[in-house]
Order: structure tokens, then C-alpha cells, then sequence
């Protein structure tokens, strides 16, 4: 049961108060990047290679050029001049922004139109001719690794192979010894596939670029708008665009999902263009180069091994990793682990032997990948863990719940440490999964596979019970370019006790607008309704390193309860002068002090904030202002416990998704109409790579469903009714318990239904499918298993 | 360039346009109503959906001239009278927007829905908005905003009649 300590008025922390953001958004008066029109704005395009590895022989641009209305043509050649024709990813390796000789993937860009109007530019960029040597492309990650496989990344020097990195944790003799001699064992081999974001704005800027001042203004679909102005200076100092000269403004984003923290190149040409024209340029990619070019997500190929007893403990855990990067690594990773923070694949169970590691590879496919809605690998992780749980739960002949509650962590063992190093802050795995299956009816469910199942029904049960880690996070585990991770607030409250709040975060979606400012109403009584947030604007938001990784109730969220609670301090300190009374002798209740046993002697916030600029104490400093950095001891462990039923159909293998029950712990609730409507979405982003979506390569590394028309982002009509539910394990580091939500439905989604779909099937011995599980797949492995044929 | 006569949100507008000015570009670019989105080339995602004549159409997929001498609605032209639309106001009371990339879309495309079928069922409402896409919500509090706004006409038509 969620508690409100505030008055509806008031209206803090669990009050479902209805979004601020969707006054301007349902009636079209959001405003998002591709509505910012400047003065004399010229308009982008981006010729884009049609090879996956190819030599440029040739560009020729004198057709483009004659076009009237198109100002000019950029290459590579011409950003090798300035330096900036390729650039730093966040980890460690390089980027092409515009190649001088090779392509490395299809889609890559390779030459910048600039013309006055959108339409012009689209003609120019057809009539610039290339002239390619195509070469033969690297693109199965296995293979890229044999010995004789081409080496794709000749611009480092002394490069002999496609390796990357090589990561590990854990304790590889133990594991080893404890495989030995376990009872039982498991192993599944699993691709996580490829997959997109998606979100419905593609990616965009207008860089504005000031001569007369030597200032630039980058209004771009951004996560992390701070992050991206340091990156810019560190880029673009060298041409005097240092971090005082940039502004970046991150408008109103149409879903972000990971997506959007990248540093693609089309930002970099635009800003490279308006700095040489002096003029704003907007660049605004279409769907199918977003699907095409734009980071992907996953990609990961995953042996995972789970040891034993006969009795059903867990004893130890194995997992091998092969990454497929692109043609280099781009990840949007913040962690100091180049796998991010895979090595939550332990899991919610309590064992404390582990061993896992990881390669990657260049390959010529695009590079990356984001975390997508997730804190990092952390999807992969999970859907190992809970998809080899089940398999274990199967070779021993227990039912997958049973398991479970046999090797969750106790409530009472938090905290908890992992045999990869977390320390897991706390949780109630029994209490989850308990409610999960009262809610669906677990037990009558079996009972009715098992009817059907003697009728010859495909009917399957799945669940997936998962640990989530999120919070990004602990300077000690995390940075980007060396900053530490912390976010920030600011908060000012003007004489009449209304309030403006900034922060370093940046919604897409998530209603930042509401529920900090519930934070705020919280700690300091003021009523959510008079407290304006603000993000997304470098030049007045204090420092933050932006929304990703579910990062922003446990980072930002925190700095505006620290913020509000300096605040809350000064209040008492200018009530007790008020009233004339020692600090000691004040009580407080949201929204006023009163006098201990006297409660008619009482200031309310908005006579104490007014008093702070009219009547101060003498000796105090004037104005109602505070400001909080928060750098979290810790990461927050959300958990959840998903079941969900499927119909399989006997003749035609569609499967339907019957019910899906999903019980989220993300600790204390700010808005639980918001937390309910991420996870709906967070559900829906983790049906997609289960049953629908995957980016398809073929052997010349050509995309084989770049466009939406291709590309099946799940419909309304795909998609379930969703039954959603809570229970709450407030974290205790975090000043409010918050754990944040977003990422948990994507990351406990695909494991549930993969695992009911593998359930209706196990009757034909299958004991695992790569998602995305479709008809013709489950078709597929049936006529591999001789039950139909030809 | 052609010339062309549109009325958009009860306002005419007389403009001379390139024969292959897509509508919502007309709208966007030429007239800056910028709540009509664009979210893909395909015409997959319904972000750009507009009603030409009453009906819902995607702005992508009609070219500016095809509106010559017809009427056009869009978001801004549903609370032209300073009230929101039950739909507008049902996205708010049930949470049916995130991002609010797509809403627009939404709410055009349903309201067409809710004009040809005043109590729609929630599998008709999934059906009728299979041309939309949301990545945030999920679509579960898009179908309840949907069912709030058509619960909220019936009753007005009941008040008018
Ligand atoms: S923009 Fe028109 S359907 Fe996507
Ligand atoms: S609310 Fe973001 S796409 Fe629908």
C-alpha cells in the first residue's frame, strides 16, 4: 500500500497528480527539434553508402552543386582539414564522422548536402555520384575472429585482428571445480538479438553558430545535454569552441530509450557546417537511416551454464560472451566495464560461485550499441539467467516457481553481496513472486496445462523473477570522460513561495515535470503545482550527466530531496526567529512549522520563504535558494516477478499472449499512475525483441529491414492488456527509498514470455528459442525435432 | 509551383506550393502548425495522421495539392474554442501520453474512430489505431483515454438531445 504523508493539495510523494508536460502535448504545442526554425536556416542531408565495406574512389558533386539552393557538399576530405573528420567514442576508440577513403558499414555517411530548403537537399544528395570499390564484408562475429578473417580496422596502426577487449569476473577455478562435480548441469547457448530503439522522433540538431560572437547554440535530441557540451568542447576546443562558447538545449524529445545519448555524426557535420557558413543548420535524419545508421541495441551471443545439486540449489553459474560492436565501439556505456553491468546475471538467486566473460569483435555493421531502456547489458544478463533457470527448473523436474522460491535471497540476507562484486541493497524476491502468482492463479493455471496438454493444446506457463541495477552511479563504478556520475538540482523559491527547480536530467517521456516536483511538494510542503521544473538547458540547469539507465529518481531525484531538506533547514532557522522560539522547540508537518504543544503557533512555508527575503534573521544570508550534487553510495537493486500465459495455435504456431501479470518492486512510488504507465511501456519494449523485432543481416552485410515497413514494431493490437502491481522494499540509501522503474519491464519481459513460449513447446523436448520467437520459428525447431514435417 | 486554396482548422490559407509538397510539410513548414509530427518515411507510424474532410488521413501521404479547395483539421484545431476535446482531455486523466510524439496522431486518428463509432470495443480500438505507433505507453492507457473520451461524448449527446 502506497502512504501519502502530504495532503492531495500538497500532493508529494505517491500521489498519482495528473502530468504537467501534457498541457502542451495534447493540444500540439510540445516543441521538439524538428519545430526550431532560425533566420535563414539551411537544411542537411546525408549521402549514405550503399556497400557494407567499400573503398571511396570518387566523389563527384558538380551535378549536386548546380542544383539552385544547394550551398555546398562535404566530405570527408574537407573535415580532414580541421581535424574532425573522425572522433573520440566513450570508449576508448574511434569514430568516422566523415571517411576520407573507406566505408565501413551500409548506410555509413559519406558526404554532408547543405541547401536552403529540406526538398533541395534531398535532390542534391541524389545527385552526388560515388564511385565505390566494394570489398568483401566481415559480418558473422564468429568469424571475424578466425585467423585469416580480413582485419576492418586498418586505420590502428599495429591492429592484427578484430578483437576488442576481453573482460572477466568472478572466480574461474572454483566455477570450474564446481561444474566438475555438481549433480546437474545446464547449458544454453542464446543470441540476444540486434534490436532499435525506436523511438517515434528520430534523431536531430540545429547547430547555431554565432561568428560575430563566437558562440554556439546546439538544440539537439539529447539525453544528456551536459555531457554533450563537454563533449563538443573537447572535439572543437582546438577550433576555439571552448565550454563557456556552447550552449546546448535539449528541446522536448520524442522517446529517447538509450537512443538518444549517443553522439552521432550528422550532430557533428551540422555543427562543423554552421561554424564554417556562419548560418544555423538543421539536420533531421528520416526513419530509415535512424533505423539504418543510428546505434543499435544488444547483440549479444551467450553460452550460459548454471551447476546444481539433485535437490535443487543453485551452486554456481557460467557465462561466455561474444559482443558484436560494428566497426567499433561505440557503446554508450558509462560503467568502467566494457559489458556494462552484465554481471548482474547472478541473478535474484543465492549461490556464490560465478564465472563470466566476454569478447568483442569489430564486424562492418553499424557501430554501438546503446542501452537501450537498460542500465547496460543488463537485459542480456537477465534473460540469460532466467531463461537457464528454467531449464534447470525443467532437468530437474521442478516446477519453475518452486525453484525459484528454493534459491531466492532471503529478505532478511539484503544487504547482499554477489559472487560478481555488487552489493545488492535490498529486496523481498518471496513477496514478489508470491503476489505474482496469487494474482494470475498459478496453481489453477497447471492445472489447466496439464488438461490441454493431454488434449494435445500448446498452452505454456512462463516467469521470470529478476534483480534489476540501476542508478548510474557510484563515481567509483562509473564515469563519462572522467566526470563522475552524480546529477543535480537547484532549486530557487521566490517571495511568494513559488518555486523554479532545474536539474541535469532530461525527461523523454517520463514526466520529470511532475514527479520531482512531487519530491520537492515532499520535503518542503509546497505544492507540487507551484514548482516549475526545468531541464535540458546547459546554460542555466546546474551540471548533470543526463536521463538514461533509469538513472534519474536515484541520482537527480535525490539531489532534489537533498536540496529541499538544506531548504527545509533555513525554514526552520527562520521560523524560530519568527515565532521567537529556539530551533529545538519546532515541530514540522508538510508545509508549516508549529510550536511543540502549541500548534496554533505556526509559519507556513510561504510566510517563512517570504520572510526569508523581507525579515530575515540578522546575520543570515537573504533569498531561498539551495543547489545538491548527488553522487550515490550505491546502485539501487529494483526487482520484479513477471508470469505470463501463452496460447500456442497447433496449426498455424501463432502465439497469443493470453495474460501477463507483472509485480515491479522499484521501492518507494513518487507517482504511481506514472510508474504505472512506464511499465506498461517498458512491457511493451520487452514484447517487441520476444516475439517481433530483430535487424536482419545478410552475408554482404545489406540490411534486410532497415524501413517500419519491415521492421515490426509491435501495434496496439499486438500488444496485451497488461496487469501490473507492486510491492514496496524502499532502498535504504536513497534519500526517499526510490529505486526507479523504467528499465525494469524491458529488461523481466522477454524472459517471461520467452519462457512460457519454451513451456507449451517442452512437451516436444525444446528446451530453449532465440528470441524473437515467431511461428515460422517454432516451426522451424519442430521440424528439426521430427514432430511435423515437410 | 501550384496554386492551392486549404482551409485548415476553419481558416483558409491560399498558397503557391511545389507540385510534390507533401501535406504535412505544407502544414509544418508553410503554415508552422508544428503539432502535426513526422515519425517516419513509410507511412507506417500514424504520427502525421490530420483529418482531410472529416476523415483521418496521414499528412505524409497526401500530397498538399490533393487538399486543393478541401478542409483540413489538425491537433491545434481541436481545442480551436479554447475547451479540450474529451480526447484531449481523456490522454490527460488516463495517463495515455509520454513523450507526446505520437498524440497528436492519436487523437486525430481516434477521433475519427469515435466519430463512426460512438462506443467503440476495446478490440475495435486497438484495430482502429493499429496505424499509430507509441513506443512509451504501451498502448493499454491509450485504448482507456479512448474509452474515457467516448464515454464523455455519449453523455454530451445525451445532455444536447
Ligand atoms: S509520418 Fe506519416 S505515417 Fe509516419
Ligand atoms: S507517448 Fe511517446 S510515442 Fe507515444
Amino acid at each position: 500500500m502506497i502512504t501519502c504523508k502530504t495532503s492531495r493539495e500538497i500532493g508529494g510523494m505517491g500521489h498519482p497528480i495528473k502530468r504537467k508536460e501534457d498541457i502542451r502535448f495534447i493540444q500540439g504545442k510540445g516543441r521538439y527539434v524538428d519545430d526550431i526554425k532560425l533566420p535563414g536556416m539551411l537544411h542537411m542531408d546525408i549521402v549514405r553508402s550503399p556497400y557494407a565495406y567499400a573503398r571511396i574512389k570518387h566523389i563527384d558533386a558538380s551535378e549536386a552543386l548546380k542544383i539552385p539552393g544547394v550551398v555546398a557538399v562535404v566530405t570527408g576530405k574537407d573535415l580532414e582539414k580541421y581535424n574532425l573528420h573522425w572522433m573520440p567514442t566513450l570508449m576508448s576508440d574511434t569514430q568516422m564522422v566523415l571517411p576520407t577513403d573507406t566505408v565501413m558499414y551500409q548506410a555509413q555517411e559519406v558526404a554532408a548536402v547543405i541547401a536552403t530548403d529540406r526538398y533541395t537537399a534531398r535532390d542534391a544528395k541524389e545527385a552526388v555520384r560515388v564511385e565505390y570499390e566494394p570489398m568483401k564484408p566481415v559480418v558473422d562475429p564468429y568469424k571475424a575472429l578466425e585467423p585469416d578473417a580480413p582485419v576492418l580496422r586498418t586505420d590502428k596502426e599495429g591492429k592484427t585482428d578484430n578483437h576488442i577487449w576481453h573482460w572477466e569476473v568472478g572466480d574461474r577455478e572454483k566455477t570450474e571445480a564446481v561444474f566438475r562435480s555438481a549433480d546437474v548441469v545446464v547449458k544454453e547457448h542464446m543470441h540476444i538479438p540486434r534490436i532499435h530503439v525506436v523511438s517515434i522522433e528520430t534523431c536531430g540538431c540545429v547547430a547555431d553558430y554565432d561568428k560575430v560572437n563566437n558562440h554556439l547554440t546546439m538544440y539537439m535530441t539529447t539525453q544528456a545535454p551536459h555531457a554533450i557540451r563537454t563533449v563538443i568542447a573537447l572535439v572543437a576546443g582546438h577550433l576555439g569552441l571552448t565550454e563557456e562558447k556552447i550552449r546546448v538545449i535539449s528541446p522536448d524529445i520524442g522517446g529517447g530509450f538509450g537512443g538518444k545519448v549517443p553522439v552521432y555524426p550528422g550532430y557533428v557535420i551540422a555543427i562543423a557546417v554552421s561554424f564554417l557558413t556562419g548560418k544555423p543548420v538543421k539536420w533531421i535524419e528520416d526513419r530509415s537511416e535512424n533505423l539504418q545508421a543510428d546505434s543499435f541495441a544488444r547483440d549479444y551471443h551467450i553460452t550460459a551454464e548454471m551447476a546444481a545439486t539433485r535437490e535443487g540449489k543453485i551452486l554456481a553459474t557460467r557465462f561466455k560472451v561474444l559482443a558484436d560492436h560494428g566497426y567499433t565501439d561505440a557503446a554508450a556505456n558509462p560503467s568502467k566495464f566494457p559489458t556494462g553491468l552484465f554481471s548482474i546475471g547472478t541473478g535474484s538467486y543465492d549461490y556464490d560461485t560465478a564465472f563470466m566473460e566476454a569478447d568483442a569483435v569489430y564486424t562492418n555493421k553499424p557501430p554501438g550499441g546503446v542501452a537501450y531502456r537498460c542500465s547496460f547489458r543488463v537485459t542480456e544478463a537477465v534473460h540469460a539467467i532466467e531463461r537457464l533457470t528454467d531449464s534447470m527448473a525443467r532437468a530437474l523436474g521442478m516446477d519453475p516457481a518452486e525453484f525459484r522460491m528454493k534459491n531466492f535471497i532471503k529478505k532478511e540476507d539484503f544487504p547482499w553481496k554477489s559472487p560478481t562484486g555488487w552489493t545488492y541493497d535490498s529486496g523481498d524476491y518471496h513477496a514478489g513472486l508470491k503476489k505474482a502468482m496469487e494474482v494470475i492463479g498459478y496453481d489453477d493455471l497447471r492445472r489447466e496445462q496439464a488438461e490441454k496438454r493431454k488434449k494435445g493444446e500448446l498452452m505454456g506457463i512462463g516467469i521470470s523473477t529478476f534483480t534489476e541495477i540501476v542508478g548510474a552511479g557510484p563515481s567509483r563504478d562509473f564515469d563519462i570522460l572522467g566526470i563522475k556520475m552524480f546529477d543535480s538540482c537547484e532549486i530557487r523559491v521566490h517571495p511568494t513561495g513559488k518555486a523554479i527547480a532545474r536539474f541535469g536530467t532530461k525527461s523523454q517521456g517520463q514526466g520529470h515535470e511532475t514527479t520531482y516536483a512531487q519530491i520537492i511538494a515532499e520535503e518542503l510542503g509546497i505544492p507540487a503545482e507551484h514548482i516549475q521544473v526545468e531541464e535540458g538547458d546547459t546554460d542555466t540547469a546546474p551540471y548533470g550527466l543526463g536521463t538514461y539507465a533509469s538513472r534519474s529518481t536515484p541520482t537527480a531525484g535525490a539531489a532534489a530531496a537533498v536540496a529541499a531538506r538544506k531548504l527545509r533547514d533555513k525554514a526552520r532557522k527562520i521560523a524560530a526567529y519568527l515565532l521567537e522560539v529556539s530551533e529545538e522547540d519546532l515541530e514540522w508537518e508538510p508545509g508549516k512549522f508549529y510550536v511543540k504543544g502549541a500548534p496554533e503557533k505556526a509559519k507556513t512555508i510561504q510566510d517563512i520563504v517570504f520572510a526569508a527575503y523581507t525579515n530575515h534573521p540578522p546575520g543570515m544570508e537573504a533569498g531561498f535558494e539551495a543547489t545538491h550534487y548527488y553522487d550515490p553510495p550505491n546502485l539501487t537493486f529494483p526487482s520484479g516477478a513477471y508470469i505470463c500465459v501463452v496460447d500456442i495455435d497447433k496449426e498455424t504456431f501463432e502465439i497469443k499472449i493470453r495474460r501477463f501479470v507483472a509485480i515491479d518492486d522499484c521501492g518507494n512510488i513518487i507517482n504511481p499512475m506514472v510508474v504505472q504507465g512506464q511499465v506498461h511501456g517498458g512491457l511493451t519494449q520487452g514484447l517487441a525483441p520476444a516475439m517481433y523485432e530483430e535487424l536482419i543481416y545478410d552475408e554482404d552485410g545489406n540490411i534486410l529491414n532497415g524501413t517500419l515497413m519491415d521492421y515490426l514494431v509491435p501495434t496496439a493490437v499486438e500488444s496485451p492488456r497488461w496487469e501490473t502491481g507492486h510491492t514496496i522494499t524502499p532502498s535504504p540509501h536513497h534519500p526517499i527509498g526510490a529505486k526507479g522503474v523504467g528499465e525494469s519491464p524491458t529488461v523481466g519481459a522477454p524472459p517471461a514470455i520467452a519462457n512460457a513460449i519454451v513451456d507449451a513447446l517442452s512437451v516436444y523436448g525444446i528446451t530453449h528459442l532465440d528470441i524473437p520467437i515467431t511461428p515460422y520459428k517454432i516451426y522451424e525447431a519442430l521440424k528439426a525435432k521430427g514432430v511435423i514435417e515437410d | 509551383m501550384a496554386h492551392i486554396s486549404i482551409t485548415v482548422n476553419g481558416k483558409r490559407h491560399e498558397a503557391d506550393v511545389e507540385p510534390r509538397t507533401l501535406l504535412v510539410d505544407f502544414l509544418r513548414e508553410h503554415l508552422g502548425l508544428t503539432g502535426t509530427h513526422v515519425g517516419c518515411d513509410t507511412s507506417q507510424c500514424g504520427a502525421c495522421t490530420v483529418h482531410l474532410d472529416g476523415r483521418s488521413v496521414k499528412a505524409c501521404t497526401v500530397f498538399a495539392v490533393q487538399a486543393d479547395g478541401r478542409s483540413v483539421t489538425t491537433i491545434e484545431g481541436m481545442s480551436a474554442d479554447g475547451a479540450l476535446h474529451p480526447l484531449q482531455e481523456g490522454f490527460r486523466e488516463e495517463h495515455g501520453l509520454q513523450c507526446g510524439f505520437c498524440t497528436p496522431g492519436m487523437i486525430m486518428a481516434a477521433a475519427d474512430l469515435l466519430q463512426h463509432n460512438p462506443d467503440p470495443s476495446e478490440a475495435e480500438i486497438r484495430h482502429a489505431l493499429e496505424g499509430n505507433y507509441c513506443r512509451c505507453t504501451g498502448y493499454h492507457n491509450i485504448v482507456r483515454a479512448v474509452q474515457y473520451a467516448a464515454r464523455k461524448m455519449r453523455e454530451q449527446a445525451t445532455v444536447e438531445a
